[in-house]
């Protein structure tokens, strides 16, 4: 357990100095903030409280920014160390590679962690301002938050798995892009697609809930979707979302990121210096 | 006690290159043994086997009575890669500090061991502004961790200047005096001369030569150098004296001889009494025996 501290400890050091910390951060906040304004307008007469309009507008928002901040911080985690020619030496120290995986998550959490905190915070400050009855909607944000650390755990763990695939930071930085472009625009694409072309089939109500489950994305898009309207019964935001039980997409958050962190620990096994 | 480090019959190939054939080495506590050897003669991959860093093929590897690379063997072995790279964003006091924690230390020591490879002024200071030669002696700082009972340094005096070089060694000595067992690599043939007990020549993966300094010399049987200063004016009949001799382009005389002819010649040079200002007699180096063995091993 020390060894895995002492890595993150290290890794949470770099990270700071080569500005993620800050990167990371001012991005949430500022997409938080703009988000927050923007959906301060049409609200009105909606008989929603501010605070969960702007949660449902996050959402959105977590599930581009939060997959590309997870694996910007990760492809370099072990092709990095490649080329740098860190990674002979370090692989001689009494720690395993399991370890120095847990220690570079834990960091790369603490980072995303911290980043969200601050700007959903931000956003979640400016809806009180504004609004003090956002109060009732606060477990929605702390589930916004949380949900968004599973969602980027998956994502650390997809990205270490790239990184440790390429060996070469170019190369893993373009496999993270790709991996992006596939789970978070191309897949829903192609579900979307698959749902005109049947409009209501089988495909529809049998493979369409698994393939939501089986992308961490969708999955995360899901479970904060169906959470919500159980609460506000703001209904009609997805039939898809009422269709699936929320545990089903609550066990797909909390699998991803164990199921993600098993194949970069396969893959980086491989990698010999 | 028990060896150190014990490997036989050792055999690595990659695809169709035999990267190492048949080594065969034991290294006892407390002993330096040099290893040398052109480039891609098998040395670091050798260490990487060591270390259990590279899956080897053949044979049978014993590091401090564990597999190699298994966690026993990890706490009690110290490497030092070649070209020490470290993440430049992290200062030497860091860096040290996360290797310590790694190896179950106080991070405390962090200091105390730049100051002992002379770095304590730049602990401070981020690596990425070091040069080779303080990259390489916060390499050398990390091999100091925890009492190591094995000490692999790959080409460990590369980036050094002279006096940190000795001051490496004398580093080296100490450690080696307290039971440590060291197996290094070089290229500087001349410091590895006196600064180790035994010498190892690894030639195309396989090892062609293995002993100390003096019996590596014997066996090579390469031949003496004498060059002798004539006194002034009596360089002609000196010349005539000592059939064989090859004048130099400073004045002096060559002579090469074997080992068995020299105590006769040096003898025969010493007659010529007040003719001869000085004599040199320079024993086949290190260098000359590599050559010797390097090359003498058909592929």
């Amino acid at each position: 357990m020390n060894r895995i501290l002492a890595t993150a400890a290290s890794e949470f050091r770099i990270a700071f100095r080569n500005r993620w910390v800050l990167i990371a951060t001012a991005l949430m906040v500022l997409f938080s903030l703009v988000l927050a304004a923007a959906g301060a307008a049409p609200t009105g007469d909606v008989g929603v409280d501010r605070l969960s309009i702007t949660v449902a507008s996050l959402t959105s928002l977590a599930v581009y920014l939060v997959p590309l901040l997870a694996l910007l911080m990760s492809f370099d985690a072990i092709a990095g160390e490649v080329e740098r020619g860190t990674l002979p030496l370090l692989l001689t120290y009494p720690v395993s590679r399991l370890q120095i995986l847990l220690g570079k998550l834990l960091a790369h959490l603490a980072i995303l962690a911290l980043a969200l905190v601050l700007g959903y915070g931000a956003a979640g400050v400016m809806a009180f301002v504004t609004d003090p009855a956002s109060i009732t909607a606060l477990p929605s944000l702390w589930r916004l938050i949380w949900t968004s650390v599973l969602l980027g755990a998956a994502f650390l763990g997809l990205g270490y798995t790239l990184s440790s695939l390429s060996r070469r930071p170019s190369g893993a930085a373009g496999l993270a892009m790709g991996l992006w472009l596939l789970f978070v625009v191309l897949y829903d694409l192609g579900l979307l697609a698959l749902v005109v072309t049947d409009s209501g089939g089988a495909l529809t109500t049998h493979v369409l809930p698994v393939a939501l489950l089986a992308n961490p994305a969708d999955a995360f898009r899901l479970f904060n979707l169906s959470a919500a309207s159980a609460v506000a019964e703001a209904g009609g935001i997805g039939g898809a979302a009422s269709a699936i039980a929320l545990w089903k997409s609550a066990a797909s958050l909390v699998l991803w990121p164990v199921a993600a962190l098993l194949l970069a620990w396969a893959a980086f096994r491989k990698v010999t210096p | 006690m028990t060896s150190t480090l014990k490997i036989s019959h050792l055999t690595k190939r990659y695809e169709s290159v035999e990267a190492l054939r048949d080594v065969s080495l034991t290294l006892e506590p407390g002993m330096r043994m040099a290893l040398l050897g052109h480039n891609g003669a098998g040395k670091s991959t050798m260490m990487k086997i060591i270390l259990g860093l590279v899956p080897f093929d053949g044979g049978e590897v014993s590091v401090c009575g564990g597999a190699p690379g298994s966690a026993a063997a990890r706490a009690q072995v110290a490497y030092l890669p070649e070209n020490a790279a470290f993440h430049p964003a992290l200062t030497g006091e860091e860096q040290i500090r996360h290797y310590l924690a790694l190896r179950g230390e106080d991070a405390g020591r962090a200091g105390e061991l730049l100051e002992r490879v002379g770095l304590g002024h730049a602990k401070r200071r981020r690596i990425g502004t070091y040069s080779k030669g303080m990259r390489q002696r916060v390499g050398l700082a990390q091999t100091l961790i925890g009492r190591p009972r094995l000490l692999v340094l790959d080409e460990p005096t590369s980036g050094l200047d002279p006096v940190s070089r000795r001051d490496f060694y004398a580093l080296l000595d100490g450690l080696a005096a307290e039971g440590a067992s060291i197996l290094l690599s070089s290229h500087a043939l001349t410091e590895v001369e006196a600064r180790t007990d035994r010498i190892l020549i690894l030639a195309r993966g396989r090892l062609v030569a293995e002993g100390t300094l003096p019996s590596l010399r014997h066996e090579a049987a390469l031949p003496v150098t004498l060059l002798v200063t004539p006194a002034a004016g009596a360089a002609e009949p000196l010349a005539a004296a000592l059939p064989g001799a090859e004048p130099t382009a400073d004045g002096r005389l060559r002579l090469d001889c074997t080992q068995a002819d020299k105590l006769p010649l040096l003898a025969r040079i010493t007659a010529q009494g007040e003719r001869v200002a000085d004599l040199d007699v320079i024993p086949p180096s290190l260098e000359d025996i590599y050559t010797h063995f390097g090359h003498g091993e058909a592929a």
